[in-house]
């Protein structure tokens, strides 16, 4: 199947949408600048589909490695938990505090 | 005699015949280090305290034991620069970002412990585009690094403050990163040379990811003698990367005896192209004679998919980095900006700690990889990866080195391509297929323009043949005498 020819000028919609995917809150300003920058890197990058990739298969990594386990699961002193918080932006002293994640109905 | 502009052997003579103190060269150093990072901004955090506790250590071991202390501290009493991507244990490690501003790692980056342990002296923490994308500086949050040789013009980038602190005489060498040609094209602005080590020859374990397939730990040094002794000492597996090869460390150093003759020098026509330098196509070009006359052969060679590589990197370094970077989520560390629910939380986090071309990456790479165009962009750029790959393996059958410009202009100015990403992103276009291959490489001075700036050659070698890369190197620079040149400071 042939790969279907992607849009390359990026609506403000598509850009709040991916925004949104990539956890960004832009502005206004960034938005359209963005929507701007970014249709003219996928025009450039559709030089790449001229190229006939049939029966080429893709390079994740150069490496021959796959599937790399350890030797043997030796035990090692790891962090602290004082270290492990130091840069914390906000602890209780023994955990990371965030805001809650579910309604919990308070 | 300018301490600070010893190389690491010359360094490591003095230093073992007893003419020099560590304490000295790192008091050198840091005196200098004060006086110019004002204004050139190489370095973003000075590790003054530790370093003279280093050199005193460094010291001690040289009184009781002389040179012979060398031989298993390969560094000992030898300040060095680490770029701010590298994690190190108990000093601020930024990433150039507001994001981490504040952060200091619990931890050291496999290849500072290994510099560590060789007895270096680790003067401080160098500038970076933020997060190592870019190739100016002009993306760090903590201000642009200016060149040595010009200061209204850049040192490139991304590793600018490493090379502009070695250009500038700061530190004997220092530690950079390269993804798509951060520690070659930076060495190539500068003046210096810059070891792009193959996929997997260094540990990646420490050094904050931008994009896992292509980064590698690099080396911006004086010479190639330099940047051998620096890989022999940060090379080899490390059981907390998976990607490091099981490939042993190499006598890289001994390996330089300054002969190449009978090598075969490739030289690909699609890195010669309408548009460049001139200055730079003529220093190259000069530069391969001179490695002819030293008994190489040369040959014209074809990598047609040259052209292809910037598409693809762009394709697939902002996918990796739209991974990488989703970590900095404001809650094991890093900035925290409130908002009205987790997830604004995270928005407004980002958006505020990351820079303009931060965001610009992670918004592509997080559309490469959205629903309806992964295989339209990422994994068709990982197909073509495919061929870019195998024409390099078809070419080292061949020959035994590429060599070619490491840039197509010399520095640029300050500001001059900050607003146009594709024209900034084109001064990465000779550099950036070797990541793409996984392969290794050199960036050597070779000449300057008529504005006094320092033009690059870029020697690529195949995958783990670091040692015909350094060869070729050192053998040109014991002929030529370009990277001996110093800015006037």
């Amino acid at each position: 199947m042939p790969d279907p020819t992607p849009a390359p000028t990026l609506s403000p919609a598509e850009v709040e949408r991916i925004a949104l995917l990539a956890r960004l809150d832009l502005t206004e300003d960034e938005k359209s600048r963005y929507a701007g920058q970014l249709s003219a890197i996928l025009e450039y990058a559709a030089t790449l589909m001229t190229v006939n990739v049939d029966d080429i298969p893709p390079t994740a990594t150069v490496l021959d490695a796959r599937n790399v386990m350890r030797a043997e699961d030796i035990p090692a002193p790891g962090l602290s938990r004082e270290e492990a918080l130091a840069n914390a932006p906000r602890t209780d002293g023994a955990s990371f505090e965030v805001q809650a994640t579910f309604d919990n109905g308070d | 005699m300018n301490l600070c502009a010893l190389t690491i052997h010359e360094a490591r003579a003095s230093l073992g015949a007893g003419h020099v103190t560590a304490t000295a060269l790192t008091r050198a150093c840091l005196t200098r280090i004060h006086a110019l990072n004002p204004r050139l901004n190489a370095f973003l955090t000075v590790n003054a305290d530790e370093a003279l506790q280093q050199a005193a250590a460094a010291d001690e071991r040289l009184r009781r034991e002389g040179a012979a202390a060398f031989n298993d501290q390969p560094l000992l009493g030898v300040p060095l620069g680490i770029k701010d991507v590298l994690s190190t244990r108990g000093l601020r490690t930024t990433a150039g970002s507001r994001i981490l501003e504040h952060y200091t790692p619990a931890w050291d980056a496999t290849c500072v412990a290994r510099l560590r342990a060789a007895g270096a002296v680790l003067l401080g923490k160098t500038n970076t585009d933020e997060f190592a994308m870019g190739s100016s500086t002009e993306n760090s949050a903590f201000g642009v690094t200016r060149n040595p040789w010009d200061e209204a013009r850049v040192p490139g980038g991304s590793s600018g403050g490493s090379a502009a602190a070695v250009a500038a005489d700061l530190c004997c060498a220092a530690l950079g990163s390269d993804t798509g040609g951060s520690v070659r094209q930076p060495a190539a602005l500068c003046g210096i040379t810059g070891l792009k080590n193959s996929y997997g020859r260094v540990s990646r374990y420490g050094l904050i990811a931008y994009a896992s397939s292509l980064d590698s730990v690099g080396v911006l040094a004086k010479d190639a003698r330099d940047a051998a002794i620096m890989l022999e000492v940060i090379a080899g597996h490390d059981p907390h990367d998976s990607t490091s090869a099981a490939r042993p460390v190499e006598g890289w150093e001994q390996a330089l005896n300054g002969d190449i003759r009978g090598l075969r020098i490739g030289v690909p026509r699609e890195y010669f192209i309408p548009g460049m330098q001139p200055e730079v196509t003529e220093a190259v070009r000069a530069g391969i004679e001179t490695l002819r006359s030293l008994g190489a052969s040369v040959i014209d060679i074809s990598l047609p998919s040259t052209t292809l590589a910037l598409p693809v990197y762009y394709l697939i370094a902002t996918a990796e980095a739209s991974a990488n970077l989703a970590r900095f989520d404001s809650v094991r560390y890093g900035l925290r900006v409130p908002g009205a629910d987790l997830v604004d939380t995270y928005r407004k986090t980002r958006g505020a700690g990351f820079g303009a071309e931060v965001k610009r990456r992670i918004m592509l790479g997080t559309y490469a990889l959205s629903a309806g165009y992964y295989d339209a962009y990422y994994v068709r750029a990982q197909k073509v990866r495919t061929l870019i790959k195998q024409e390099f393996e078809r070419a080292f059958a061949q020959v035994d080195l590429i060599v070619a410009p490491t840039s197509p202009t010399t520095a640029f100015k300050i500001g001059e391509k900050a607003d146009d990403p594709i024209q900034m992103y084109l001064s990465d276009i000779f550099t950036l297929t070797m990541n793409l291959a996984g392969i290794c490489g050199v960036s050597i001075p070779c000449g300057f323009d008529t504005a006094g700036l320092p033009i690059g050659m870029q020697l690529m070698g195949a995958a783990f043949d670091e040692k015909t890369v350094l060869r070729a190197a050192d053998a040109f620079q014991r002929n030529t005498e370009w990277h001996l040149r110093k800015p006037a400071l």
